[in-house]
């Protein structure tokens, strides 16, 4: 019996590695490791610092939280913005102050005090059929409107996408309308939400609903996936609210940890991130509006013509993300 | 049995059930936090939905798991007809297969969008959903169906390895009071088997339970999406903890009624196994229909997912496939067994001090210790983070204190916390099959090797032991598999620039994109193929 432990022990402690690392940077990433490596390999190519990149879907400020003054981490990087809040609420970031992040970085897209930092941008579309309804100048309100019921057909509510949606019709419209707006959506959907940004789009095809909520970078993605080709050409991709305030846009971002063992490389990585090498490759690489102003994005998400954004602070979308979480259980939207 | 046992021996069990059940302390000392009303909004709102879907959808799974099951169990373990051989192994297949991975499949094939209703729409010129009948995959039946589908193996195999087990004389004592194979099944195999099934039931049961990922593409909410959802979305761990511990409350309620329903049954075999001349001969006519019931299970529960997955990874090779396989399969199968390994000997100890002890209280450990196996993975990862890193800060200070460089962190930023989440939740596993396999040796046996002045220590290793050898062996290759498919867990607590397969899948699965991860998935399946023909070839070579 007691050889047996004696060696699980000795097979634990033989994979047990070190979590430390000597002259690397350790990134933490709600981001999929596919995006974010080749650009990390061009960085560690032009500086010779390696980086970890540790992905995870969810968790990840809990996770630094726990590991305190001990966490390895030195960079986190996010897929939203209410995520990137989270983050500095919980204090677990430090504010960077780097003249080249205040040069890429347009103020919008920054906080004040340099705690968190916007690398790309993407819009919450209408995606319209083709056949049936043709391009739309469709705002988010008319999502409502009794005209479409039954043709709505959009993932769950408690996704962060469209979580940040109702956060800026909240910020917009105050939270009893932002209700009612939510309930006359819930009646017009096709079918309960469910799966992603995608599928909403390969149900219009394939006849189900006429119209689809999803990001931008989706149509990006589906017109170069040789399967998915046939779903995105069934829709028209509209940019909501260009008669008035203008499109959602979401935000993904970078913040430096709070007992970041490398600041200096990191602060270097952020920089990069900010730079034209990597903002062209987030432009390319997924179909993301890059930050930085004389960053063009790619030829295909430009063809889909210039867009007016919603002016309204990004910090609001934060503001707001609890009272929209609460409001899409309220009317039960998934349900 | 009427012995003293030695407190050392107590003492031991209750160190290691303390120890896993740690997490699940961490958790409830977070659910007495006051969580700012987020829980009592949820009540007013949407926790209701939530609590019913959970509990409709353990119901049906169970249920859908032990109707698949036993018929496929009594076939292989009593009956003699062509093809056995081939069946009896090919049914622990879907085993291999991780539950979101078959959930994807065949959302993705009968969806209204899918290959399916395509085709059927073309067939007959439907055009829209309003013009034809076809019942909703994302509901809480579709769910049901799925996972009973992935799920039924594990009643299948103790379910199976129970009625292998019954007693020769029995089975003979049947045949000669002229009773029919169905009369032998329904009032001798049946009643026999069912502590193993209820084993079986309860491990189902456990895991619809912390079943996350299935629901969650079937937009089915339940208990453990809602944890998730309160913990990601409302940013609250506290309410997270609260409803996790509403998914134990039901899985202990589970388990005590399990209990109760056989708290008067006792079984007692000597080890005379069913030979191949005891078994029932099929007519053509059952062959053919037993070959074509659990052929069509195989199908749907295997051939079928792995076809799908197949056809993706052969048209996105070119993009998917990546040197690292090796190096994660690696990783992947190493976590796997020592995982196994440690859960065997915890499951071992805990179980032997539970028979031989005449203290009723030393049941408790193996009880506490079979806990964690309730707990969604995400929620589990956080109950093992609290208490390690709290002993990582303790190790770092007293490095501090004694002036020599603090070594970091040491167990949750090492496989350590990786392998005791995993033991914390899978360890439940290999108690249940100990457990079943120790009902079926007569505590005469310890009473005599103890007559006879063994230790206890003795019994444990020269009579125990090699009785045990099939249940240890059948939990280990349970805990293996579980390994290799746990997701939420591995994604939140393996160390720095550490990958498996299973979460170097999910990045694809995640960002929909599963044909993209359909190779390393294929791995998934096939490591965990290795174990299994392995474990049928030592059931084969005892039945000869």
């Amino acid at each position: 019996m007691k050889w047996v432990t004696c060696a699980a022990l000795i097979g634990l402690m033989s994979v047990a590695q070190s979590a430390h690392a000597d002259e690397k940077l350790t990134v933490y990433s709600y981001r999929q490791a596919f995006l974010v490596e080749p650009i990390l390999k061009r960085f560690t190519e032009e500086t010779g610092i390696g980086v970890n990149v540790v992905f995870a879907k969810d968790g990840i400020a809990e996770r630094i939280a726990r590991e305190g003054r001990l966490s390895p981490a030195d960079l986190v990087l996010t897929s939203d913005f209410s995520r990137l809040v989270e983050l500095v609420e919980k204090d677990l970031t430090s504010p960077v102050q780097s003249a080249q992040l205040d040069n890429n970085i347009p103020a919008q897209y920054r906080d004040p005090e340099g705690q968190w930092y916007a690398l790309t941008m993407r819009v919450r579309n209408i995606y319209t059929a083709k056949d049936r309804l043709g391009p739309q100048a469709i705002r988010y309100e008319e999502l409502a409107d009794p005209k479409y019921k039954g043709k709505i057909c959009t993932r769950s509510g408690k996704h962060p996408y469209n979580i940040a949606l109702v956060a800026s019709m909240i910020a917009h419209h105050g939270e009893a309308d932002t209700k009612t707006w939510l309930q006359g959506v819930k009646t017009n959907l096709a079918r309960k939400p469910q799966g992603n940004d995608r599928g909403q789009v390969q149900a219009v095809k394939e006849g189900l609903c006429d119209i689809a909520i999803g990001n931008s970078y989706y149509y990006g993605n589906m017109l170069q996936d040789p399967e998915q080709m046939s779903w995105a050409e069934a829709v028209v991709i509209n940019f909501p609210n260009q008669a008035d305030r203008g499109a959602h846009v979401n935000v993904s971002g970078m913040v430096l940890a709070r007992h970041a063992p490398n600041k200096d490389n990191a602060i270097k990585l952020m920089e990069f991130l900010s730079g034209d090498v990597a903002q062209k490759a987030y432009a390319e690489v997924n179909m993301e509006y890059p930050v930085k102003a004389d960053v063009a994005p790619s030829t295909l998400v430009a063809s889909w013509g210039e867009f007016k954004a919603d002016q309204l602070p990004i910090f609001k979308l934060a503001e707001y993300h609890q009272a929209a979480v609460k409001l899409l259980d309220e009317v039960q939207f998934d349900l | 049995m009427i012995l003293g046992l030695a407190r050392s021996w107590s003492l031991t069990g209750y160190a290691i059930a303390v120890l896993l059940v740690l997490p699940l302390l961490a958790l409830l000392l977070q659910a007495a936090q006051p969580d700012e009303a987020v829980f009592g909004h949820l009540l007013s709102t949407v926790l209701p939905t939530y609590i019913a879907n959970s509990l409709w959808l353990i119901l049906w799974v169970s249920i859908g798991s032990l109707l698949l099951a036993l018929p496929c169990a009594w076939l292989m373990a009593r009956c003699e007809f062509v093809g056995r051989r081939y069946l009896q192994w090919a049914l622990l297949l879907p085993l291999a297969m991780p539950a979101y991975i078959v959930a994807y499949v065949y959302t993705d094939l009968l969806d209204y969008a899918g290959p399916v209703q395509r085709s059927l729409r073309a067939l007959f010129g439907w055009s829209s959903p309003q013009d034809y009948f076809f019942p909703d995959i994302r509901t809480l039946g579709g769910a049901a169906c799925v996972l009973s589908l992935v799920l039924f193996p594990y009643i299948y195999l103790l379910a199976r390895t129970a009625f292998m087990e019954q007693s020769l004389n029995l089975a003979h004592a049947s045949r000669i009071m002229g009773c029919s194979p169905w009369q032998s099944f329904w009032r001798l195999s049946l009643p026999m088997a069912r502590p193993a099934l209820a084993v079986g039931v309860a491990l189902v049961a456990m895991e619809t339970a912390a079943d996350f990922a299935t629901v969650n593409y079937f937009a089915v909410p339940t208990l453990t999406t809602a944890v998730y959802d309160t913990w990601l979305g409302y940013g609250n761990l506290t309410a997270a903890a609260k409803l996790s511990a509403i998914i134990l409350l039901v899985v202990f309620s589970l388990i005590g009624v399990e209990r109760f329903a056989r708290r008067k049954q006792q079984l007692f075999q000597k080890q005379s196994r069913i030979q191949a001349i005891d078994l029932y001969r099929l007519s053509p006519m059952q062959t053919l229909l037993g070959l074509g019931y659990c052929g069509m299970l195989l199908l749907l529960a295997f051939v079928l997912p792995s076809g799908i997955l197949l056809s993706y990874a052969i048209n996105y090779f070119e993009q998917s496939w990546d040197p690292l396989f090796w190096q994660l399969s690696v990783n992947s199968l190493t976590l796997a067994l020592i995982t196994s390994l440690v859960c065997c000997v915890i499951a071992l100890v805990l179980m032997f001090i539970r028979r031989v002890s005449p203290r009723s209280s030393d049941a408790l450990p193996s009880r506490l210790a079979s806990t964690g196996y309730a707990l969604p993975g995400t929620v589990l990862a956080i109950g093992v983070l609290v208490p390690l890193t709290l002993l990582d800060f303790a190790i770092n200070d007293i490095a501090d204190w004694l002036g020599m460089a603090g070594p970091g962190l040491l167990l949750t930023g090492s496989t350590v916390a990786l392998v005791f989440a995993f033991c914390v939740r899978f360890v439940a596993i290999a108690i249940g099959s100990v457990e079943s396999s120790y009902k079926r040796i007569s505590p005469s046996l310890d009473m005599v090797s103890l007559t006879l002045g063994q230790s206890p220590r003795r019994l444990l290793q020269r009579v125990h032991l090699p009785l045990l050898t099939k249940g240890l062996f059948a939990g280990a290759l349970l805990v293996f598999i579980e390994s290799m498919k746990e997701l939420p867990a591995a994604l939140l607590l393996r160390p720095i620039g550490f990958e498996n397969l299973a979460t170097y899948v999910f990045q694809f699965v995640s960002d929909e994109k599963l044909e993209h991860g359909a190779l390393p998935a294929i791995v998934i399946v096939l490591v965990g193929l290795v174990p299994l023909i392995y474990l049928n070839r030592s059931l084969e070579q005892d039945n000869r």
